[in-house]
């Protein structure tokens, strides 16, 4: 029996042991790395691996108009692409709907998180204000999309300056100090835990591509640093019992932990070396 | 064809709400609002219906088991596609996210290795939203199913619970609900082991409120899959 012929069994035969093709435990994270300022045209970015899963994030501010029905809130544009690069399975044109549903869900994870005040974003109301584009990029996709997102978006947006503007009271026009610049308050740290299950029992976390390819469904559990659930993600697929939803949420929980200190780490290394 | 209008004896029998308040949840009470169905409106798709909760009304068509296209064939399994076509204008990334939640859902439940190198397509048709979408959306897909008659190992019903400001949960809430609630969950039950299939949510909250609302729809889905159960009894009885 080999991984090639019937993957399937191949992936039973480790998890009889506890363990998995590639000598993880079932409830063991690969390990992340993190990187920020890496674009540096960009206002604010951030790349981040989970294994080999990785994914890059740049923040664009843009100036515009509020909203008419929200005149003292800017706009916070999340939005995920599906290179053909990071995988054989995306094909070149119109985002699929795999990338179109993530990029869904990460503008859900901000507005339920409550991640950035849009408030904040508003320069002058009614007249001005920010719009933050998230161009969010997969460059090598071995599962564990969601995940990724959620911190690599995070990350950015902490790393993001925007500069001071104010308005010209005389001619009315926007003035803007590039040397001025000040990070964005950042309310909470959502991070993502995603879930696989497999064979409708046994539950594994942090997927790779062949184990999401082979599983009977997916979960991704976010939790932020108030031990508060911000999306309970389970598109569909076989059944959940409530212990093992439970389990997985403390899973989350602890993940949350690990992650937050790993971007406080990060940011502080960059604040050092300046 | 036998056209069941389950409307008129449906709505009459869903009036008088049931409500139902458990003994731990006492702040919260299982509770829908109207829902009606028909089944076999449209000649041309192999299966249709219509499904209603209160104002919310979703059409439903199901084409299937019929030709895929061989970029996206599955060579032991039918491919699913769904589509959810808005009120107005063209699906946007929005819908997009609904069809995901839809189609692994109906993957599930449906038997698809009976159909390999064969498509089971749902198009969905939002006819007016007030709440509850993603929900009725998916009762009615279930509901064109089972008329089309494609074999499923279980049906599926859903039920979107609102948590509002001060923390009470509301079942089936309406559009003006559902904008002034601090969290949306929305739930797809299985009807053989009451389990929860897909999960939705928006808004932040508690694991206690999550359990809660899970029970509290695992609750309301009992009385989703007997009115399915009535509905197709009385489609059937009155074929000679």
């Amino acid at each position: 029996m080999t991984s090639t012929a019937e993957p399937l069994e191949y992936h039973r035969s480790f998890l009889k042991e506890n363990c998995r093709p590639d000598g993880r435990e079932l409830g063991e994270f690969r390990p992340t790395t993190l990187n920020i300022s890496s674009i540096s045209t960009a206002d604010g970015s951030a790349l981040v691996k989970i294994g080999n899963t990785t994914v890059i994030c740049g923040i664009k501010a843009e100036l515009t108009m509020p909203p008419s029905d929200a005149p003292n809130k800017g706009y916070i544009v999340p939005n995920v692409d599906l290179p053909p690069l990071c995988s054989s399975r995306f094909r070149p044109g119109p985002p699929g709907e795999q990338a179109q549903a993530a990029s869904q869900f990460i503008a859900d994870v901000i507005e339920s998180s409550d991640l950035i005040n849009r408030e904040e974003l508003c320069i002058e109301k009614s007249k001005l204000c920010w719009v933050l584009y998230c161009d969010i990029m997969c460059l090598d996709y071995d599962g564990n999309l969601l995940d990724a997102c959620i911190i690599v978006l995070l990350a950015a947006l902490k790393n993001a300056r925007l500069p001071e503007v104010t308005i010209n009271k005389e001619t009315d026009l926007a003035e803007v100090d590039i040397q001025k610049k000040r990070h964005l308050k950042i309310n909470r740290h959502p991070v993502g835990s995603s879930f696989v299950i497999f064979d409708d029992s046994i539950i594994i976390v942090d997927p790779t591509a062949e184990e999401e390819s082979l599983s009977t469904a997916l979960l991704t559990v976010v939790t932020d640093e108030e031990d508060r659930l911000c999306a309970v993600h389970k598109p569909g697929g076989t059944s959940l019992s409530g212990e093992k939803l439970q389990h997985c949420i403390n899973r989350a929980i602890t993940r949350n932990k690990e992650i937050s200190k790993l971007v406080d780490k990060v940011i502080e290394s960059m604040k050092m070396a300046k | 064809m036998v056209r069941s209008k389950n409307n008129d004896a449906y709505m009459s029998a869903t009036r008088g709400l049931c409500m139902r308040s458990m003994m731990e949840l006492d702040q919260s009470c299982s509770n829908l609002r109207e829902y009606g169905s028909e089944q076999s409106l449209l000649s041309k798709p192999d299966g249709s219906s219509t499904f209603v909760q209160g104002d919310t009304s979703i059409l439903a068509g199901v084409y299937g088991p019929a030709e895929v296209k061989v970029s996206k064939e599955i060579y032991d399994r039918a491919t699913v596609e769904v589509l959810i076509q808005p009120k107005m204008g063209l699906p946007g990334v929005r819908e997009r996210a609904r069809e995901q939640c839809v189609r692994e859902t109906c993957e599930a439940a449906l038997l698809l290795t009976l159909h390999p190198r064969s498509s089971v397509t749902v198009i969905l048709q939002l006819i007016h939203d007030d709440g509850s979408l993603l929900s009725c959306c998916l009762n009615a897909a279930c509901m064109a199913l089972m008329d089309a008659g494609l074999p499923m190992s279980h049906l599926f019903c859903s039920v979107t619970c609102a948590i509002s400001k001060e923390g009470q949960i509301i079942t089936d809430p309406t559009a003006l609900q559902e904008k002034e609630s601090r969290a949306l969950l929305t739930f797809a039950i299985d009807s053989v082991e009451c389990n929860v299939l897909m999960s939705s949510t928006t808004g932040s909250f508690s694991v206690q409120e999550l359990q809660q609302c899970i029970a509290i729809s695992q609750k309301a889905s009992e009385q989703i899959f007997q009115f399915y159960r009535d509905s197709v009894k009385r489609r059937y009885s009155k074929i000679k």
